[in-house]
């Protein structure tokens, strides 16, 4: 791996400004084209290019994936929830007028919160897709009667 | 007639994918390539939404003071929405094959086949 | 409270299902999905009485009125196939926790109750919904669910039933969307009821034929018709015991809601039966149907895959009745709906308390299983005879009033073949009968016993449900008639 230093120290470069990246895409999507849903999967790409570079292992320290799992689960709750919450506050599900007095501004709360929610469980879904795919190596491994067919690489 | 192809080169584009798409699908027996083909199938599908939504000499559609004539964006949320939908197949089908090269050792339905029906 | 009642139908199995992946403790799991799925159900049965009540209930998401927000609208048809759906999701949930534990490994179980009830709520949402586009959604989560919990079976024929499964359903459901975008690029609406009106004068439309040929055969595959029923049998016979029961139950039977819905809602009656010979396409799709499949699961060897055949057979009889398009044809194929649902139920119920126990299906290894499981087997024998459609069973009602409205059209050819092929039902609900009663029992079959107590109790309020239905007719043909004049309305 030491023979790859030019890889190692543009992804870590890059890390930030990717996640950075994606917070923007995520949090500017109000105001012009952008949300959660591209924001989850430039959030998750930063996740996959450390491990593409750095391994499996260390990628399994940054985001566990126990971490990632709940995520999934969380986004949808976030989501189901907002609505759940404007019907409680007497809208229809949905309906983010009633979360601010003034209802322009319950619709810009609104469509952050729930927003957020699906960056969350898009990110964590493709962290945990990436996951289940690379991490099947080993189970192939584990079973003798199934011959792998691609050579380990090198990390 | 020469016009009438022209003027439409999208409806042509989305219908020569979709075939593509869908032949790939009925004629392989290799799983993966019959995803690729599916995944082609359902991108025509995409591009044809797109393609209907555009406006002749629209922006994309934010608002601001200057721009009165830009794209229907609705078109967009609902493929937005299916290509979700597209990744979520894609990414289950190769799960399903990943496990069935595991159970049966190849990635060829005619074998595959054989091994059912030998069972 | 009540006004919310559509959204919630949806919505308690959408937030329950990302709870029990947090949860994953396989008997909170199981209490939360019970609970939920029952919750479900009274919301549904409130939802029909309110409708019969009081007329269509429309709830608009996020207050943003149709046509231009989402809506969901209640009327006879989509509360009566509601209470179905659920209904089936609430009686199989308590049956499900000893059958999966016994059919899937522990880490597994979890996954499965998420997937279970993203299913539901997809299920419910395709039914409830007034919105094109929203259909395709809810198809999409319900079928990616039922991809995953098929591939859960334990053969690894599973697996690659799943894989046929996922392609003809993916290529049904893109159909069905390139349906809607070629309507939407009609009308520029997705709205159903919207649609409806706008559709009226473009009926000479190609590109609104297109549409409705898209739709119809996309939805189709899904409904598995008889030529696209490849991926049917398969898939019910090898996924886990619950997933068979349930997606039996429903999945086919939402496909069927929503071609009515698309044909006699939003194309309209004169556009689907007069404009086009949609009744003749279907009529003989239905009757080849019907012979092929009920021929070919005479000859299945494993139990659950000869039920899996008779289910394609059986949605020719729903298949039918639509294509008499009379008011009585569609009661008849709706009430053929409820009852195949709860006869089918029972009879993959009663499956799943065998598997459980011997662990097979097939023929061979079922001999003289009725001397060691009474019970279980008493209730298939029931829920055969309502396949049949022997009187004082509730699969009688709906194959009388086929035949009275195959007389009523002067068909009687027709109603000839519903009886005669009635009797092909007789074959193979015999060779079942035969072998699990009459035969000796084998040494494996000598060692097991009668299947746990909380199994049974969901088969026998569906064996009972196949009698009620059988005795108390006026409450399911009411509300069937009901729907039926809503939907071919002042036409007839």
């Amino acid at each position: 791996m030491i023979q790859h230093v030019v890889l190692r120290i543009i992804a870590k470069l890059l890390a930030p400004f990717i996640l950075l990246f994606a917070f923007y895409v995520q949090f500017h999507g109000d105001f012009g084209p952008g949300g959660g849903f591209q924001a989850g999967v430039i959030f998750a790409t930063a996740f996959i290019l450390y491990a593409l570079i750095y391994g499996l292992e260390n990628a399994r320290e940054a985001a566990p994936p126990v971490a990632a799992q709940i995520g999934v689960a969380l986004g949808v709750l976030i989501y189901a929830g907002t609505g759940v919450v404007t019907m409680l506050l007497g809208g229809t599900f949905l309906d983010y007028s009633v979360l601010s007095a003034n209802a322009g501004d319950g619709q810009h709360y609104g469509i952050l919160i729930v927003e957020f929610g699906v960056g969350v469980t898009v990110s964590a879904v493709m962290i945990t897709v990436f996951f289940a795919f690379a991490g099947r190596r080993g189970v192939l491994e584990e079973r003798e009667d199934v011959v792998p067919t691609e050579e380990k690489m090198d990390g | 007639m020469w016009d009438l192809f022209l003027s439409h080169y999208n409806y042509w584009i989305v219908i020569f994918l979709m075939m593509i798409g869908f032949y790939i699908v009925m004629s392989r027996h290799n799983l993966v390539k019959k995803l690729i083909g599916l995944n082609i199938f359902q991108t025509s599908v995409f591009l044809f939404y797109i393609s209907v939504g555009k406006v002749s000499d629209g922006t994309a559609p934010i608002i601001t003071q200057d721009i009165s004539r830009y794209s229907n964006p609705l078109p967009h949320v609902l493929i937005l929405t299916a290509i979700v939908v597209g990744v979520a197949t894609t990414s289950l089908g190769l799960a399903l094959v990943v496990r069935l090269k595991e159970a049966y050792g190849t990635i060829e339905e005619d074998e595959i086949n054989d091994m059912d029906a030998a069972d | 409270m009540s006004v919310h009642l559509p959204v919630l139908q949806v919505i308690f199995p959408l937030i329950a299902a990302p709870l029990c992946l947090l949860v994953r403790n396989p008997f909170a799991n199981w209490l939360l999905a019970t609970l939920v799925s029952w919750l479900t159900f009274a919301i549904a049965v409130l939802l029909l009485l309110q409708v019969l009540d009081a007329g269509v209930i429309t709830y608009a998401l996020g207050n943003w009125v149709a046509p231009w927000g989402i809506e969901y609208v209640v009327d006879e048809l989509n509360a009566f196939i509601l209470v179905i759906v659920s209904g089936i999701g609430a009686v199989v949930m308590p049956y499900a926790m000893r059958s999966v534990s016994g059919e899937l490994p522990d880490r597994q179980i979890s996954l499965f109750y998420t997937m279970f009830l993203l299913c539901l709520s997809g299920l419910l949402g395709i039914t409830i919904t007034g919105d094109a586009f929203n259909v395709f959604v809810f198809l999409e989560i319900s079928s990616l669910s039922s991809y995953a919990l098929i591939s859960l079976g334990r053969h690894r024929k599973a697996l690659h039933a799943s894989y046929q499964y996922l392609i003809t359903g993916t290529i049904g459901a893109t159909f069905f969307l390139i349906g809607v975008g070629l309507l939407y690029m009609m009308t520029g609406t997705l709205n159903m009821k919207d649609l409806a009106s706008l559709l009226k004068p473009l009926s000479d439309s190609r590109i609104v034929l297109a549409a409705f040929g898209f739709i119809v055969v996309g939805m189709g595959l899904k409904l598995a018709v008889f030529p696209l029923h490849l991926w049917l049998p398969n898939a019910y016979a090898y996924a886990p015991s619950v997933v068979s029961v349930f997606l039996a139950g429903t999945a086919t039977k939402v496909s069927l809601y929503v071609v009515l819905r698309f044909i006699f809602t939003v194309f309209g009656f004169e556009f689907s039966f007069i404009g086009q010979p949609l009744g003749l396409a279907l009529l003989i799709l239905a009757i080849s149907g019907i012979i092929t499949c009920s021929l070919v699961a005479i000859f299945q060897i494993d139990v659950k895959r000869l039920l899996a055949w008779s289910s394609v057979a059986q949605i020719g009889y729903m298949l039918l009745g639509l294509s008499f398009a009379t008011v009585i044809g569609v009661q008849a194929s709706l009430l053929h709906i409820f009852n195949h649902a709860i006869m089918k139920t029972g009879l993959f119920l009663a499956m799943g308390c065998v598997f459980l126990r011997i662990g097979s299906c097939r023929l061979e290894d079922l001999s003289g299983i009725g001397r060691q499981m009474p019970w279980t087997m008493a209730g298939f024998t029931i829920c055969g005879l309502s396949l049949i459609g022997v009187p004082t069973t509730a699969g009688f009602v709906s194959k009388w009033y086929l035949v009275l409205s195959a007389f009523e059209k002067g068909w009687w050819p027709v109603a000839l073949l519903i009886v005669l092929t009635s009797l092909l039902a007789v074959i193979y609900i015999w060779k079942v009968v035969e072998v699990a009663w009459f035969h000796e029992p084998s040494d494996a079959v000598k060692a097991v016993s009668e299947a746990p107590f909380l199994m049974l109790v969901p088969l026998w309020i569906v064996v009972g449900a196949n009698i009620w239905f059988g005795f108390e007719t006026s409450g399911s043909v009411d509300v069937a008639a009901a729907a039926a004049k809503a939907l071919v309305g002042t036409v007839r």
